[in-house]
């Protein structure tokens, strides 16, 4: 076995026959040696998406499906917020007759949904999707059909939603949906159903995401990428995606639940039965704040990556930042009562929840200053990414300490379903979501597309966006303590909330502007922007390292991470480890905790079977709200689809 | 450029003046449980904004910073390192004992407002219908226990116990410039105790999502002077009032042939429904629907004549009279004081 390749090449241990491994003899060729020019041909014979409908179908490229998932949520977001600006069009003053309380219901319920379940959870999702194989150095995600189902039941999940809308039967019962509002005696009609089925559904596919996530991090990171040098938007999806794993049964259990009472005639929430309907809400919150950490923690992680691009140095406090996540990640499940104040809980019992809602101020304060310290070296490179980024400090710091004040029960009292409320989540979401999402969008864009996006047109952008947010929605925490309750379609003219809210909505409909001036830059970006080269920031971690848009093999050669900012560290070429098989798709496995090269194996090709199971289980779930036989029935198309996408191929693993 | 900045803020001045006026405002405390909340939500709020704006001094001040020498992003100053460290660490510490502080005093503001109501002088059940609230003032002689519905008479400057469940979707209960909310919940039983200091209207409404009509069920806490509001409540044990005209008598019949009857109860005639609001003193109130209306012969008449389109959804079914009828009806309920 030749080792003349590169500086500091390393080889991948050589196959074990005794340990299971492939034997030599039935290998192909490998990338040991190879020229570049034929190491791209063979690799990217091996790895490209087939051609025509029935091949892009099958795709199972991290990078497609991520795509996917980022313009199909980006839709979402458009339609959740048209929603909201027909709200706020409604309440632009008192009595408004425009939209009546059957429709206003509807919207503010889809908004809620879109936003939470199809748009933030999604967005931040596919971010991982595509970044984190990129920055742990490997070629695809782990689970690539499954992570390909994933995408199918999402949109499947989506439209059910949206279709539901379009036919005047979308859920009107709050994205929460409590009973026994949503229960089976005052829900007549599908359309708590719809939201029952359409939460089970898009939570299918964001736990499949998650798994598929942890085992990349935890077995795909490239050679030398030990623990204390994963970067840290890695380690914050691996803690989101722990978070789902444990969140998400929570909300589908309740939604289970809920659709039980409603089709099966279980009491579980019937208080008369000897149920009890604030079960349902414990069950809810319990998913429901760690929801909020799934949509932040990533946002975290964006920010850890813009920030040290443009202060030009590594994060402060990378060890703190990561145990900050792991904090954050954990404390989250602790809170979930804050939200339940009202409902006269015995008052010790609260007050425990005001000291736990109250703790996890701490971690997010040590990632603040963390950030902050990493700022204060010097004047940074002013970008549109960072100046989101400072937006980001603006709107989530306030979010943040208005979340101190919920925390505690008797203010909590004053404010709880509120406009104060509505203020407070909206600057943590997208204070703390929304505004590191876009830095986000500009930083990586050249990557995805290999353009830039306009500098010029950005800046607008984020001084629209900024103060469009800030003009919609800090007059909210005034009108909430004026004593304004959340989820009315109208309010009378006498209380004097006409002026404030006539603000409010025009603040909302500038922030709305700001995205349709954002989707402008996206699209001319993409077709006219300025050729980006691979690494325009001049950034540190591994995605950099190879072309914009990357090939579909992500890396000819599987790079060694010697630093936690490996591009700043070898500024020449990287080392790189060789040994893998160029005509299959193979990986590189690696051990958790020190990252070295462990065992060669196989990541699944292209299919179309998870589309079919895909539809299979989106027919099942459909067909659901109707009968419980529908599981029964379902049954045999999900078994035939899952059988097609697990037959054996013939491959020598599969005969062992 | 200061005026620009002057005339953009211009707009929140107005509204911030605006709202003072409120009259279902936490920040216009009446009574000793929203005076404390609105004394806590004024504390954190000013410490909140004072944490803020070191925040943003800290986030600004690179900004005014020289650009750092060379571009070796590893190059890193240890010493430098160590100083930003002991400040990281002290904001931390300083972080913790600033939310221990406001935990123990939001502890301490739980337990004042705990206190209010260990001698409350009347209990009232409340209890949550979409979209109206039901309302029985408990006594120990069965024939001094009252319903009525949505106006809350109290005595104002004595503690009053309010027991709060509910019979269909969860409501939540809420007067801002007395106290904070609690819901009322199918199953479950909440106590909430309320003071108000001097008379006054106090006006609140449903705070937890409970279908179409959420945004209309409103609900007014009257303080009076103690022998106003024991007049008012011997006033309100009685019976109706017989029709005074003969309109009146017509529509006192009317309402018992009509669907009307179905649901309502106006104490001392056959009528006993139990499932909407008692209209045995109607015409006493000063809304009607849950504070949808104000009530007047006008607004009744229309109510009756087109429940959905004053309150789509409700629960009000639009009964079928002719204009004579439907005068005759109002004109009963007019006369019911």
């Amino acid at each position: 076995m030749s080792s003349a390749d590169v500086t500091g090449d390393r080889h991948i241990p050589e196959p074990d026959p005794a340990k299971g491994d492939l034997a030599p003899e039935r290998d192909g060729p490998r990338d040991t040696g190879m020229d570049d020019a034929s190491l791209h041909r063979w690799l990217e014979r091996t790895w490209r998406t087939p051609s025509g409908i029935v091949g892009a179908l099958s795709s199972v490229d991290h990078k497609v499906i991520a795509r996917r998932y980022l313009i199909t949520a980006f839709v979402f977001l458009g339609l959740g917020g048209l929603n909201a600006v027909a709200m706020r069009i409604q309440l632009s003053g008192p009595q408004r007759g425009l939209i009546g309380p059957d429709l206003y219901n509807q919207l503010f319920t889809m908004h809620g949904v879109t936003m939470m379940f199809l748009f933030a959870v999604p967005i931040v999702q596919a971010t991982g999707i595509y970044l984190v194989p990129l920055m742990v150095g490997t070629r695809n995600i782990a689970f690539p059909r499954l992570n390909a189902f994933s995408y199918w039941i999402y949109v499947s999940g989506g439209a059910f939603a949206w279709v539901s809308f379009a036919l005047n039967m979308a859920p009107d019962v709050g994205w929460f949906a409590y009973v026994p509002l949503s229960g089976p005696e005052f829900a007549p009609g599908k359309r708590a159903d719809v939201w029952a089925q359409m939460i089970t559904y898009t939570e299918v596919s964001s736990l499949a995401v998650a798994v598929a996530t942890i085992v990349t991090v935890f077995k795909q990171r490239a050679p030398g990428m030990s623990l204390d040098k994963i970067p840290l938007y890695v380690w914050a999806m691996l803690v989101t995606s722990f978070v789902v794993v444990f969140a998400m049964p929570a909300v589908m259990i309740t939604s289970t639940f809920l659709i039980l009472d409603r089709l099966v005639g279980t009491h579980i929430f019937n208080p008369a039965e000897g149920g009890d309907a604030l079960l349902f809400q414990h069950l809810f919150w319990f998913f429901g704040h760690p929801e909020v950490y799934i949509i932040f923690l990533p946002a975290t992680g964006m920010v850890s990556s813009i920030i040290p691009a443009f202060a030009r140095r590594p994060t402060f406090g990378h060890l703190g930042l990561v145990l900050s996540l792991f904090a954050v990640g954990l404390l989250s499940f602790g809170l979930w009562v804050h939200h339940m104040f009202a409902t006269g809980l015995p008052k010790l019992g609260a007050s425990f929840f005001t000291a736990s809602s109250m703790m996890i101020a701490i971690p997010n304060g040590v990632q603040i200053f963390c950030w902050l310290a990493t700022l204060w070296d010097g004047r940074p490179v002013i970008r549109t990414p960072l100046l989101f980024v400072f937006g980001f400090f603006f709107i989530f710091v306030i979010g943040g300490l208005t979340g101190v004040m919920l925390a505690s029960v008797p203010l909590d009292l004053q404010v709880h379903d509120t406009y104060f409320v509505v203020a407070h989540f909206h600057y943590v979401l997208i204070g703390g979501s929304v505004f590191p999402l876009l830095g986000a969008a500009y930083f990586w864009f050249p990557k995805i597309t290999g353009r830039m996006m306009s500098e010029r047109l950005g800046r607008w952008h984020f001084w629209l966006a900024f103060i469009g947010f800030n003009a919609a929605f800090f007059p909210m925490h005034l009108v909430g303590l004026w004593g304004m309750p959340r989820r009315v379609y109208t309010y009378p003219a006498e209380l004097g909330w006409g002026n404030i809210n006539l603000f409010i909505s025009a603040g909302a409909l500038l922030f709305f502007l700001s995205f349709v001036l954002f989707t402008f830059n996206l699209v001319h970006g993409a077709l006219k922007g300025t050729s980006a080269g691979n690494n325009p920031w001049d950034a540190g971690t591994l995605e950099w390292a190879t072309s914009s848009p990357p090939p579909s093999y992500n890396f000819a050669r599987i790079p060694i991470v010697t630093h936690i900012e490996p591009l700043w560290a070898e500024r020449e070429t990287l080392p790189v480890a060789t040994g893998l098989r160029v005509d299959a798709r193979e990986l590189l496995i690696s051990t958790v905790a020190e990252a070295h090269p462990d065992i060669r194996e196989k990541s699944a090709t292209p299919s179309i079977w998870p589309l079919f199971a895909a539809l299979a289980v989106g027919g099942t779930f459909l067909y659901s709200i109707f009968t419980p036989w529908a599981i029964v029935w379902g049954a045999a198309p999900i078994a035939i689809t899952l059988i097609g996408w697990f037959w054996p191929k013939g491959d020598p693993e599969d005969q062992e | 450029m200061r005026r620009l900045a002057f005339m953009a803020l211009a707009p929140f001045c107005v509204l911030l003046l605006q709202g003072c006026a409120g009259w279902q405002s936490a920040l216009d405390p009446k009574g000793p449980a929203a005076d404390e909340l609105a004394w806590l939500i004024w504390f954190f709020t000013a410490l909140c904004a004072v944490v803020w704006v070191l925040v943003m001094i800290a986030l600004a001040a690179p900004l005014v910073m020289r650009s750092r020498p060379g571009d070796e992003p590893l190059l890193l100053d240890a010493g430098a390192e160590r100083r930003k460290m002991r400040v990281v660490v002290t904001a931390v510490g300083l972080t913790a004992i600033i939310l221990i502080g406001l935990t123990l005093l939001s502890f301490f503001a739980n337990r004042t407002l705990a206190a209010i109501g260990s001698e409350a002088v009347l209990t009232i059940k409340v209890t949550g219908h979409q979209w109206w609230w039901e309302l029985r003032y408990e006594d120990a002689t069965p024939s001094r226990i009252l319903t009525t519905a949505n106006e809350i008479h109290i005595p104002a400057g004595e503690p009053v116990r309010l027991l709060l469940t509910s019979t269909d979707v969860i409501h939540s209960f809420w007067i801002p410039s007395l106290a904070g909310k609690l819901d009322l919940i199918p199953g479950h039983m909440n106590v909430l105790d309320i003071k108000a200091d001097k008379p006054g209207v106090y006006r609140g409404q449903c705070a937890e999502f409970c279908g179409a009509q959420h945004a209309n069920m409103g609900t007014f806490i009257i303080a009076e002077p103690r022998p106003k509001f024991d007049a008012w409540l011997n006033d309100q044990l009685q019976p109706a009032g017989a029709p005074a005209s003969g309109e009146a008598k017509a529509g006192a019949d009317l309402f018992l042939k009509r669907p009307c009857v179905m649901c309502h109860r106006i104490g001392g005639t056959p009528a006993g429904g139990t499932v909407a609001p008692d209209l045995t003193h109607i015409a006493s109130r000063k809304t009607l629907a849950a504070g949808t209306l104000t009530m007047s012969r006008g607004n009744l008449a229309a109510w009756i004549a087109d429940p959905q389109g004053i309150k789509p959804g409700s629960h009000m079914p639009v009964a079928d009279l002719n204009g004579d009828e439907l005068n005759a009806i109002v004109a009963y309920l007019e006369g019911l004081k």
